[in-house]
C-alpha cells in the first residue's frame, strides 16, 4: 500500500475518520489524565449508561433536523414521562411492563402533537417544541410538586438503567474467571457478523463496478474496528458484561439505521429533508412524514425517560433539564446538516459517545464546572466548522 | 479580427471519474459576441467556471490570458476585480428582496457605516435603463417573470465594471419575446464596448447574434467557426455538436388514432387563495388514449397552475368543475393520488422542485416509484442500480456511475435524470412541463423519440412547452392557453406559428 493510497481514503472519508478519530483522542487524553480509570471497565460500563438516555434522543433528533425541523420539547417531556412512569408504579401500582407501554404510546402521542402544528398549520418546530418545553416543564413540576423526588421501588424497571444481561456460566467459575462469558460470546458474534458484511457489501460493490478502496487498506479497516470491537467486549467482560441500556440502545440505533438506509420510509424522510417540494411533487406526503418523524422523537423521548429514572432508581423535579441541548449537540456532532436531507444515525451515536466522554472524562478529572461547559462548546463549535470544512471540499 | 481579450490555453480540469475539459483552447476577440455550444456535459460551463475562478488557479492545468496579462484566479472576486462578469445557469438573486437591493448586492454604497438607500436606489434606476427594464426597483425579485428577472441579473453583473460578460444559457426559460429582448439588449452592450461570451442550446438565436461560435465536444475544442464568412448554419453546428447530421430535429410519426379518453376537464376553475384570485376559468380539454397535445401559451399564462391543479393540487387551489380519468370522477387530495391513478408531472424547475441535488443519481430516477424496487417496505439496492442504469443508458445521461450526486451532472443531465424519474413510474398520462429546457439538439431528439416510443405503446404525453417549433414539431392537437382560459384548440395540421401567437395573446 503507498502513502498515496492512503492519503486519498483518508480524504474521502475524513469526515466519518474524523470522528472516530476525535472519539479515540478524546478517550487516550482521559486516560492518561486520570491514571487509566477511565477505561477502567467500571468507568466505560458506567459512560456507556450514562450515554444511553442522550443516545436514543439524539438518534431520534437527527432525523428531526434531517427533515429541517427542531423539538425542544423533548428534554421536560423526558422528564415529565419518568414521572409518570414513577407515579404509575408507586401510586396506581400498575404492572410494571403495562407502565413502559403505557408510556412509550404517551410518548408517542406527545410526538404527534407537536407535530400537528407545524405539518398541519405550518407554524416552525422552533416555536411549537418551545411552547412544548414551557409545558412540560410546567407538567413535570405539578406532578412531582407534593412529594418532591418520587423513589421508584420496583427492581425490574430499576433494572433498565442498571441492570446486566444474566451470563450462561458463574461468574467465578473455572473457565475464564472473573470475566463476562456471554458478552464475550456476543462480542465475538458481533465482530463475525461485521467481517462478513462488510465482505459482502465489497463483493457487490465490485460486481457493479463501482469503486472500492484497495485491498490492504480494506483489510487495514476491518482489522482496525474488530480490534475495537474486541477491545470494547473484553473492556465490558471484564466488569458486569452488558448492561440492559447498551443492549436497548443499540437495538435502537440498529432499527433505525436499516430504516434509515434501507426502506422505503427511510428514503422519504431523507427526500423530504432534501428537498420538500420535489417530495409533495413525487407523491410523497410531507405532512405524513413529518408526523411520523416526530411520533418516533416521542418514542424516543419516552424512551429516554424511562431509562433516566430508572438509572437514578427515582424521578425528579428537574429531570430531562439540558437534555434537549445535549442531544441536538450530539447529533451535530455526529454530522447532521440542519440544511436538511444529510446525516447518519450511526453518526449521532458516536456523537452521543463524544459528547459524554467529554462530561464524564472531565468529571473524573475534577475539572471546574464552569470550564467543562467552555470546552464542551468549543467541541461542538470545532466539530461542526470540521464538518462545512470537508463537506465543502468534496463538492 | 482584433487582438483577442481572453486566451485560454490548453486547459484540463479533471473531476473523480471525469475528464470535464481536456487540453481545450479558446479564445475571444476585443468585442464580440462569442457564442459556446456543445452537447450537455460537453464541458462548457465548466470551461466558463475556470475562467471566473470558480474553480481556482491550481485545479486545472494551463493558462488564462486575460486583457493582455496571464491571470490566476482564487475566487470569483478576483475575476471580477480583473472585469469579468459572469451569470449563471442558475439564476442568483434573492427572491425576497427588491430590484435594487439584489442589483447592488455585494457592492452596496455606503454613507459611513450604513448602506445609503437614496444613491443606491439612483444607481440600480441607472442600471436598470442600461438594460432597457421599465420596472419599479422597488419591487420584489419574486414577482417578476423569468425574462425581468434575467435582466435584474444582467443588471446586476453591470454595476461592476464589466469588460466581459459571459452568460451561461441565459435564454433556456424566456420565451420568444424575452429572448429577442435579451439578444437586442447583448448587441447594444457590444456597441457600447463589452465582450460577450453565450452559451445556448438555441442554435437558431445563435446564428442569429454571434460573430463567432466555438464547438465543444466530450471536453475538446472542435472548431471555431467565424459568422461573418458565412461558416454558420444549424446544419454544420448540429453535425459537430453531435458527430453526425440529424436532418429531421422533430421525428414525426404517424399515430395510431384511438378514440379512447383517458383524461378529461370540464368547466375546471382554481382559485388561488395566497394571490386572492382565480388563476384559472372554465378550462375544457381531452386526452385520448395514445396522443400527444402540446400545451402552448405564454409564460405565466397558467399552463404549470393547470398541469398542478390536476395532478393532485399540491399548491392547495380551490377548485371547481369536473376531472374525469378514465370514465370515471375523481378529485385527488394528494399527489401521490394522482400517480396512483396513472398521472405524472415533470416539473419545469427541476432545480427548485423536481431533483433532490444532494442525492444521486439512482435515488433520484427511482424517488417517486421506490415501490417497485421493494419488498414489504425494504428497498432492494440492487434492483435501484439495474434501474437507474437503464436510464441512464437509454437516455446517455453523462455520468461516471449512477452513485454520481446529481448536484455534480451538467444542467441538461439533470433534466434527462428529471425525466427519467417520471418515465420509471409507467403512468398512462405524462404530463411534461417545458421537458427539453436546457437539452442539446442530439438528447432533444432522444427524448422526442423516447415520447413517440411512449405514445407508441399506449401512454398519453401532455407537453407543456414555450418553444412552439417543438410545440408544432411533436403535438398531435394543441391547445393554447392565455390568462387561465383555453383560447384555441387546434390539430397540428392547421396550427402555426402566427395562429398560435395570436391565440396565445388574446
Ligand atoms: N462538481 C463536479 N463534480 C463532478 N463532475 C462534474 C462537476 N461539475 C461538472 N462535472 C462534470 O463535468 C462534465 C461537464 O459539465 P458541464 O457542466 O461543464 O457541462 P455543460 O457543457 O455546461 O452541459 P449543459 O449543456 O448540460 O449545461 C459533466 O460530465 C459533468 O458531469
Ligand atoms: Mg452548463
Amino acid at each position: 500500500m503507498t502513502t498515496n493510497d492512503l492519503r486519498k481514503v483518508m480524504r474521502q472519508n475524513i469526515r466519518e475518520y474524523g470522528m472516530y478519530i476525535a472519539l479515540v483522542a478524546i478517550m487516550a487524553i482521559f486516560t492518561a489524565n486520570t491514571k487509566g480509570i477511565f477505561i477502567s471497565s467500571r468507568n466505560i460500563a458506567n459512560l456507556l449508561n450514562q450515554t444511553g438516555y442522550i443516545a436514543v434522543l439524539a438518534v431520534g433528533m437527527t432525523l428531526v433536523i434531517v427533515i429541517r425541523h427542531i423539538d425542544l420539547s423533548v428534554g421536560f417531556l423526558a422528564g415529565f414521562l419518568g414521572a409518570i412512569a414513577a407515579i404509575a408504579l408507586t401510586s396506581w401500582h400498575m404492572n410494571v411492563w403495562l407502565v413502559l407501554v403505557l408510556v412509550l404510546a404517551l410518548g408517542v402521542l406527545a410526538g404527534l402533537v407537536t407535530a400537528f402544528p407545524v405539518a398541519r398549520l405550518g407554524i416552525p418546530s422552533f416555536v411549537a417544541s418551545l411552547a412544548g418545553w414551557l409545558i412540560y416543564r410546567g407538567a413535570l413540576l405539578l406532578v412531582t410538586s407534593s412529594k418532591g423526588t418520587i423513589i421508584i421501588p420496583d427492581d425490574t424497571f430499576n433494572a433498565i438503567g442498571n441492570g446486566y444481561i444474566p451470563d450462561i456460566l458463574p461468574v467465578d467459575s473455572a473457565f475464564l474467571p472473573g470475566l463476562h462469558k456471554l458478552t464475550l460470546i456476543l462480542g465475538f458474534l458481533a465482530v463475525v457478523w461485521f467481517i462478513v458484511s462488510e465482505i459482502g457489501a465489497r463483493k457487490s460493490k465490485r460486481s457493479y463496478n463501482f469503486d472500492v478502496i484497495p485491498n490492504d487498506m480494506f483489510v487495514l479497516k476491518i482489522i482496525f474496528i474488530s480490534f475495537v470491537l474486541g477491545l470494547i467486549t473484553w473492556v465490558l467482560a471484564g466488569y458486569n458484561g452488558l448492561s440492559w441500556t447498551v443492549v436497548i440502545v443499540l437495538g435502537v440505533v440498529m432499527v433505525y439505521d436499516y430504516i434509515a438506509r434501507q426502506t422505503v420510509l427511510g428514503r422519504h424522510i431523507y427526500v423530504v429533508g432534501g428537498n420538500p417540494e420535489a417530495a409533495e411533487l413525487s407523491g410523497i406526503s410531507v405532512k405524513k412524514i413529518t408526523f411520523v418523524v416526530f411520533g418516533s422523537m416521542g418514542f424516543l423521548t419516552a424512551l429516554s425517560g424511562i431509562l433516566f429514572a430508572s438509572r437514578l432508581q427515582s424521578a425528579t423535579t428537574t429531570a430531562g433539564t439540558l437534555f434537549e441541548l445535549d442531544c441536538i449537540a450530539a447529533a451535530y456532532i455526529g454530522g447532521v446538516s440542519a440544511a436538511g436531507g444529510v446525516g447518519k444515525i450511526t453518526g449521532s451515536l458516536i456523537g452521543a459517545l463524544v459528547y459524554m466522554s467529554l462530561m464524564n472524562g472531565m468529571n473524573l478529572m475534577g475539572t471546574d464546572i464552569s470550564l467543562q461547559y467552555v470546552i464542551r462548546g468549543a467541541v461542538l463549535a470545532s466539530a461542526v466548522i470540521f464538518d462545512v470544512a470537508t463537506r465543502r471540499r468534496k463538492r | 479580427m482584433n487582438t483577442p481579450i481572453l486566451e485560454m490555453k490548453n486547459i484540463t480540469k479533471t473531476f473523480p471519474g471525469v475528464k470535464a475539459l481536456n487540453d481545450v483552447s479558446f479564445s475571444v476577440a476585443q468585442g464580440e459576441i462569442h457564442c459556446l455550444v456543445g452537447e450537455n456535459g460537453a464541458g462548457k460551463s465548466t470551461l466558463m467556471k475556470v475562467l471566473s475562478g470558480v474553480h481556482p488557479h491550481g485545479d486545472y492545468s494551463g493558462e488564462i490570458l486575460f486583457a493582455g496579462q496571464v491571470q490566476k484566479f482564487r475566487g470569483i472576486a478576483d475575476s471580477e476585480k480583473a472585469g469579468i462578469a459572469i451569470i449563471y445557469q442558475e439564476l442568483a438573486l434573492v427572491p425576497d428582496m427588491t430590484v435594487y437591493e439584489n442589483i447592488l448586492l455585494g457592492h452596496e454604497i455606503r454613507k459611513g457605516p450604513a448602506v445609503d438607500w437614496n444613491e443606491t436606489i439612483k444607481k440600480a434606476n441607472e442600471m436598470l435603463k442600461k438594460v432597457r427594464l421599465d420596472i419599479n426597483p422597488a419591487s420584489l425579485v419574486k414577482d417578476l417573470g423569468v425574462g425581468r428577472q434575467q435582466l435584474v441579473e444582467i443588471a446586476k453583473a453591470l454595476c461592476k465594471d464589466v469588460k466581459l460578460l459571459i452568460l451561461d444559457e441565459p435564454t433556456a426559460a424566456l420565451n420568444e419575446d424575452d429572448c429577442d429582448n435579451l439578444l437586442d439588449l447583448i448587441r447594444h452592450l457590444k456597441e457600447q464596448g463589452v465582450t460577450c461570451v453565450l452559451i445556448s442550446h438555441k442554435l437558431k438565436e445563435v446564428i442569429k447574434i454571434a460573430d463567432t461560435v466555438t464547438v465543444l465536444r466530450d471536453g475538446k475544442t472542435v472548431v471555431t467557426l467565424d459568422a461573418h464568412k458565412g461558416e454558420v448554419s444549424e446544419g454544420v453546428l448540429i453535425k459537430h455538436m453531435v458527430g453526425r447530421e440529424i436532418d429531421n430535429i422533430y421525428p414525426r410519426r404517424e399515430h395510431k388514432r384511438s378514440e379512447e379518453v383517458v383524461l378529461e376537464v370540464r368547466g375546471w376553475g382554481a382559485h388561488d387563495n395566497k394571490l386572492g384570485r382565480n388563476v384559472l376559468t372554465d378550462v375544457h380539454f381531452k386526452v385520448r388514449k395514445g396522443e400527444i397535445i402540446g400545451f402552448a401559451g405564454l409564460m405565466g399564462s397558467g399552463r404549470t397552475e393547470l398541469a398542478k391543479s390536476i395532478f393532485g393540487n399540491p399548491d392547495g387551489y380551490t377548485l371547481s368543475g369536473e376531472l374525469r380519468v378514465k370514465d370515471e370522477v375523481r378529485s385527488f387530495r394528494h399527489t401521490s393520488e394522482a400517480i396512483k391513478a396513472g398521472i405524472a408531472y415533470a416539473t419545469e424547475d427541476r432545480k427548485g422542485n423536481g431533483l433532490i441535488l444532494i442525492q444521486d443519481v439512482k435515488q433520484n430516477i427511482t424517488l417517486a416509484n421506490l415501490a417497485e424496487i421493494s419488498k414489504r417496505g425494504v428497498v432492494n439496492n440492487n434492483a435501484e442500480v439495474k434501474v437507474a442504469t437503464e436510464y441512464k443508458e437509454a437516455l446517455s445521461i453523462k455520468t461516471p456511475t449512477v452513485e454520481q450526486m446529481v448536484v455534480n451532472l451538467s444542467g441538461g443531465n439533470q433534466q434527462k435524470v428529471s425525466v427519467a424519474k417520471w418515465l420509471f413510474v409507467k403512468p398512462d398520462v405524462l404530463i411534461l412541463d417545458e421537458p427539453t429546457r436546457g437539452i442539446d439538439v442530439g438528447a432533444k431528439y432522444e427524448i422526442y423519440s423516447i415520447m413517440n416510443a411512449l405514445v407508441e405503446q399506449g401512454m398519453s404525453i401532455i407537453m407543456i412547452s414555450s418553444e412552439l417549433p417543438e410545440v408544432l414539431g411533436m403535438s398531435d392537437r394543441i391547445y393554447i392557453v392565455s390568462n387561465g382560459r383555453i383560447t384555441g384548440e387546434l390539430p397540428v395540421g392547421e396550427a402555426t406559428q402566427e395562429k398560435i401567437m395570436q391565440l396565445a395573446t388574446s
